[in-house]
C-alpha cells in the first residue's frame, strides 16, 4: 500500500469541508464546559455523564439509569439518522463529519506546515534519513502528540466536572482512570490520524461496507463523467473529451484512488476531486462539473443527453422520506416520553422466601422491600398508600406493628432512591389477592404513582 | 539436492529439493510472527522464573518473589478481618440487649447474621428461615423459648436438647400412645380437644371428654388453657401455627409418639460475635419479640 500525500485544493466542497470541521471541534472541546444552573442538589455542568452517581445530565434533561431508554433512543435515532444522511446525500458522514476524517484533515494540514505540499512531502518520505530530517519528523510528530492528547484530554471532562478535572489533571491529582483514558485516546489519535488515516476507512471501518449495501441508484455520489471526458488527453491531441488527464483529482484525494475509475469503497465522497477538477475546467474555459455529485439514475439520464438534475430535487426520495419519518417519529416519541415522565417513582421487590408467614393469631404476612424514588432536586414529603385487602395493614422495619396503618409518610431527600422495608398483614382467611401501593408526592407539585403487586396467602386457608 | 533456484511461476525461492519433479517453495513465516513467538518464549521463561512453576519431587519451585496464591489468599483474608475488626470488637463489648440502641451496629450485626445463617442455618431452617415441619420458621411470632434477642441469643450458644451442653434447653414429652399412658381411643379424644382449642373442630362429646384427659395429663406443661409454656418450650396449642401439624393424623401421632426436636449448641462452635450476629439477624427476621404486641389488623 503507498502512503498517500494529498496535495491541497481550493474550492467551496474544500471550504464546506472547513466550516464542518471547525463546527465539530468547537462542539467536541467546548460542550463540557458548558454550565446549566440546576440548583444545590446537581451538578451544574450542562452536558454530564456522571458515571459515579449513575445520571446523566444534558441541559435541562436528567436521566436515571432506569431511564436509559432515553439513551438507547437517542443512539437509534443516530443510527437512523447516518441512514437518513446517507439516502439523502451519500457518505457525506464519511467525507464531512464522521471524526476519523477531520482528524486526519487536521494531521494532513500539519503535514504541509512541516514538509510542504504534494511534491515536497514525497521527496522527503523518499530521501534518507539525515539529521534534517529528523529533526522535521520530531518536530512534526510532537505537534502530532500534542493535538492527540488534547483530543483525549477534551473527552474526559464530559465525565466530571470540566473546571474541576482540568486542575486536577495539570496538579496530578486527578483520578488514574483520567489518565489513562487520556493515554488511551491520545495514542490511538496519533495512530489512527497520524498514521493509518485512509486504511481506517478501506480495511477497518465496517460503515463503508454497510453503505454500499445501503446507497442505490438514488444515491449522491461522487462521479466522473467518462462520456464527457473520454477519451482523455491534452487539449491539442484530437478528438479528445474534455478531461485533460493532469491526474489532480487523484492528486487531491485523501484516500489515494481516482474517482476516474468509478464509484469505490475508498471514496469517501469528500469532493476535493471536484474542486481539483473545477479548478482545472475553469482554466482550460470548459463547463464545471465534469466531475460531480450525481446519482447513477442521473447519471444514465446525462449520458443519454438530458440536462443534469438539481442536487437539491435528488435528496428527496422514497428511501430518505421514510427514514425521515421513522426518524421523527422516535424524536416525537422520545419528547413525549420526556415530558410526561414522572419525577417520582416506586418499585416494590416482594420477598419470595417465604412468600407469606402466618402469625399465630392466623393473621397472614407478606414483606416487600418498596423503594421511594424522589428524581426532583429538592427534598419532598412522600406518602405511601395500602391499596386494596381492606382489613390489612403495614409497617415498616423500624416501626414495630404496634403502629401498622394503611399509609406511612416519609421525606425523601433530592435526587434520591430509598428502599424500606414494608410488612403487610391481614386478617385470618385473607386469600391470594392482588395489592397495590400508591405513592403520591405530599408537597404543592403533587403527583401519584402506582405499583400493582401481589399479597401472598395459604391455599385455602389453614 | 539440487542448488537453490527461482521458481518461473510463482517468482519465489525453492527449497531446493525436489521429489519426482515436485518442488517445495520457500514461503518462511512472516518476521513479524516470529519475533513475537520468539518474544512469547522469552517471556515464558522469564514468567517461570519468578513464578513458582516447576513440579520438583517434594515441592515446586517457589519462585523468585515468593509469590503463591496462598499466599495471596491468606493476605487478603487478613485485610477482610483486619477491615472488619472494629466491628466485631464493638459487637465483642456491647451486651445483645443494648444492640438496638445502636443502630449502625445493628445493621452491620445483621449484615454478618445473614452470612452467618447461610452458612449454618439454612439446612434445617431454609434459605429465608421459613422452616418446615418439625423446623420452627423464624419468621413467625411464635417462639417455643422466648424471641427476644437474648432468649435467641441462648438458644443457638446452647442448642435444644443437646446431649453435649450442660446448659441446654431441655425438655420431653412423654409418648402418650407408645407408651400405653393412654389408650388408642384416649389419644383420638385428646387430640378432639387440642384440635378444638385453636378452632379447627368443633367442642362436640370427643372434645369434651378430652378436656378430661387433657387436664390430667397435659397441663402440667402446656398449661390449663393451653397455651404452652416457654419454661419447657411447651408449645401453645390455641395458636394457629403447628411445628409438627395441625390435620387429625399429625396431632394423634404427635401424642402417641411425642416428638422431641433437636437443634445443636452452637456455641461449641462459633464464636460468641457470629452468635451474637445470628440473633440479631434471626431477631431482624419479623418475627422478633422486641416490639410491642401486634395490632388487630387495622380498619
Amino acid at each position: 500500500m503507498q502512503p498517500v500525500f494529498p496535495r491541497a485544493i481550493h474550492g467551496r466542497f474544500r471550504r464546506l469541508k472547513w466550516g464542518i470541521m471547525a463546527a465539530c471541534l468547537v462542539v467536541y472541546y467546548l460542550t463540557p464546559w458548558l454550565r446549566w444552573n440546576r440548583g444545590p442538589y446537581a451538578p451544574d455542568q450542562a452536558v454530564l455523564i456522571d458515571l459515579a452517581h449513575r445520571r446523566f445530565y444534558m441541559f435541562a434533561i436528567e436521566i436515571w439509569p432506569q431511564e436509559f431508554y432515553f439513551v438507547a433512543g437517542l443512539l437509534i435515532m443516530a443510527g437512523i439518522g447516518l441512514f437518513l444522511v446517507t439516502s439523502a446525500v451519500g457518505r457525506a458522514w464519511c467525507g464531512y463529519a464522521c471524526p476519523q476524517t477531520v482528524w486526519t484533515d487536521l494531521f494532513q494540514q500539519i503535514d504541509r506546515w512541516f514538509d510542504g505540499d504534494r511534491n515536497a512531502q514525497m521527496r522527503l518520505a523518499k530521501a534518507p534519513w539525515t539529521a534534517g530530517k529528523l529533526a522535521r519528523r520530531l518536530a512534526k510528530w510532537s505537534l502530532y502528540l500534542l493535538v492527540s492528547v488534547a483530543t483525549g484530554g477534551a473527552w474526559i471532562f464530559y465525565f466530571a466536572d470540566a473546571p474541576t478535572l482540568f486542575h486536577q489533571v495539570f496538579t496530578g491529582t486527578a483520578p488514574a482512570i483520567a489518565y489513562s483514558t487520556i493515554a488511551v485516546l491520545a495514542g490511538t489519535t496519533f495512530w489512527l490520524g497520524g498514521f493509518m488515516r485512509e486504511q481506517v476507512c478501506v480495511y477497518m471501518c465496517p460503515w463503508p461496507r454497510i453503505q454500499s449495501a445501503m446507497l442505490d441508484e438514488k444515491s449522491l455520489i461522487v462521479t466522473y463523467k467518462d462520456w464527457r471526458g473520454e477519451p482523455r488527453g491534452k487539449a491539442k491531441d484530437l478528438p479528445a473529451g474534455d478531461c485533460v488527464d493532469c491526474g489532480l483529482c487523484a492528486a487531491v484525494c485523501p484516500t489515494g484512488i481516482d474517482i476516474r475509475d468509478g464509484a469505490q469503497i475508498g471514496c469517501i465522497t469528500c469532493a476535493l476531486c471536484i474542486d481539483a477538477c473545477d479548478t482545472v475546467m475553469a482554466k482550460t474555459g470548459r463547463p464545471r462539473g465534469l466531475i460531480d455529485y450525481a446519482t447513477l439514475e442521473d447519471s444514465e439520464k446525462e449520458r443519454a443527453g438530458a440536462p443534469p438534475t438539481r442536487h437539491a430535487k435528488l435528496i428527496w426520495h422514497a428511501r430518505t422520506l421514510i427514514y425521515l419519518g421513522l426518524w421523527s417519529a422516535i424524536g416525537c416519541a422520545l419528547l413525549f416520553a420526556l415530558g410526561t415522565r414522572n419525577h417520582l417513582a416506586i418499585s416494590v421487590a416482594k420477598d419470595r422466601n417465604p412468600p407469606f408467614m402466618l402469625m399465630s393469631d392466623g393473621a397472614i404476612r407478606n414483606a416487600y422491600l418498596v423503594k421511594w424514588r424522589n428524581m426532583e432536586d429538592r427534598p419532598r414529603p412522600m406518602r405511601l398508600t395500602l391499596d386494596g385487602i381492606p382489613g390489612a395493614a403495614m409497617w415498616s422495619e423500624e416501626m414495630g406493628k404496634a403502629q401498622a396503618a394503611r399509609q406511612l409518610t416519609r421525606t425523601i431527600p433530592a435526587d434520591q432512591t430509598q428502599p424500606l422495608r414494608i410488612y403487610v398483614i391481614a386478617p385470618a382467611g385473607t386469600a391470594q389477592q392482588p395489592l397495590g401501593f400508591t405513592l403520591t408526592a405530599a408537597d404543592a407539585q403533587g403527583g401519584t404513582v402506582r405499583y400493582d403487586t401481589r399479597f401472598d396467602a395459604p391455599e385455602g386457608g389453614q | 539436492m539440487t542448488d537453490k533456484r527461482i521458481d518461473e511461476a510463482t517468482n519465489t525461492e525453492t527449497m531446493g529439493h525436489e521429489w519426482d519433479g515436485i518442488e517445495e517453495l520457500n514461503t518462511p513465516l512472516p518476521r513479524w510472527w516470529l519475533y513475537t513467538f520468539y518474544a512469547c518464549i522469552a517471556f515464558a521463561v522469564g514468567y517461570a522464573v519468578v513464578y513458582p512453576s516447576v513440579p520438583l519431587l517434594h515441592e515446586g519451585t517457589h519462585g523468585t518473589f515468593g509469590w503463591t496464591s496462598r499466599g495471596e489468599y491468606a493476605a487478603e483474608q487478613k485485610a477482610e478481618a483486619a477491615q472488619r475488626a472494629p466491628m466485631l470488637a464493638a459487637l465483642a463489648k456491647t451486651p445483645i440487649e443494648d444492640l438496638p440502641k445502636n443502630p449502625e451496629l445493628m445493621r452491620q450485626a445483621v449484615a454478618g447474621g445473614r452470612a452467618a445463617f447461610k452458612v449454618n442455618c439454612v439446612q434445617c431452617h431454609g434459605a429465608g428461615a421459613a422452616g418446615s415441619v418439625g423446623y420452627p420458621n423464624l419468621n413467625d411470632d411464635d417462639w417455643l423459648w422466648g424471641g427476644t434477642l437474648t432468649d435467641i441469643q441462648q438458644t443457638l450458644t446452647h442448642g435444644i436438647r443437646y446431649s453435649g451442653d450442660d446448659q441446654t434447653r431441655t425438655s420431653l414429652m412423654p409418648s402418650f400412645g407408645h407408651d400405653k399412658i393412654l389408650t388408642p381411643a384416649q389419644v383420638q379424644d385428646a387430640a378432639s380437644y387440642v384440635r378444638s382449642l385453636s378452632g379447627l373442630e368443633p367442642k362436640g362429646a370427643a372434645a369434651q371428654r378430652g378436656a378430661e384427659i387433657f387436664s390430667v395429663n397435659c397441663v402440667a406443661c402446656h398449661g390449663p388453657e393451653g397455651k404452652g409454656g416457654r419454661q419447657f418450650g411447651a408449645p401453645n396449642l390455641t395458636d394457629r401455627i403447628w411445628l409438627y401439624g395441625g390435620s387429625r393424623e399429625q396431632v394423634v401421632g404427635s401424642i402417641t409418639n411425642a416428638h422431641a426436636g433437636v437443634m445443636p449448641a452452637w456455641g461449641l462452635r462459633l464464636d460468641p460475635v457470629t452468635i451474637k450476629m445470628l440473633a440479631a439477624y434471626v431477631h431482624s427476621l419479623g418475627g422478633g419479640e422486641a416490639f410491642a404486641a401486634p395490632a388487630p389488623a387495622a380498619k
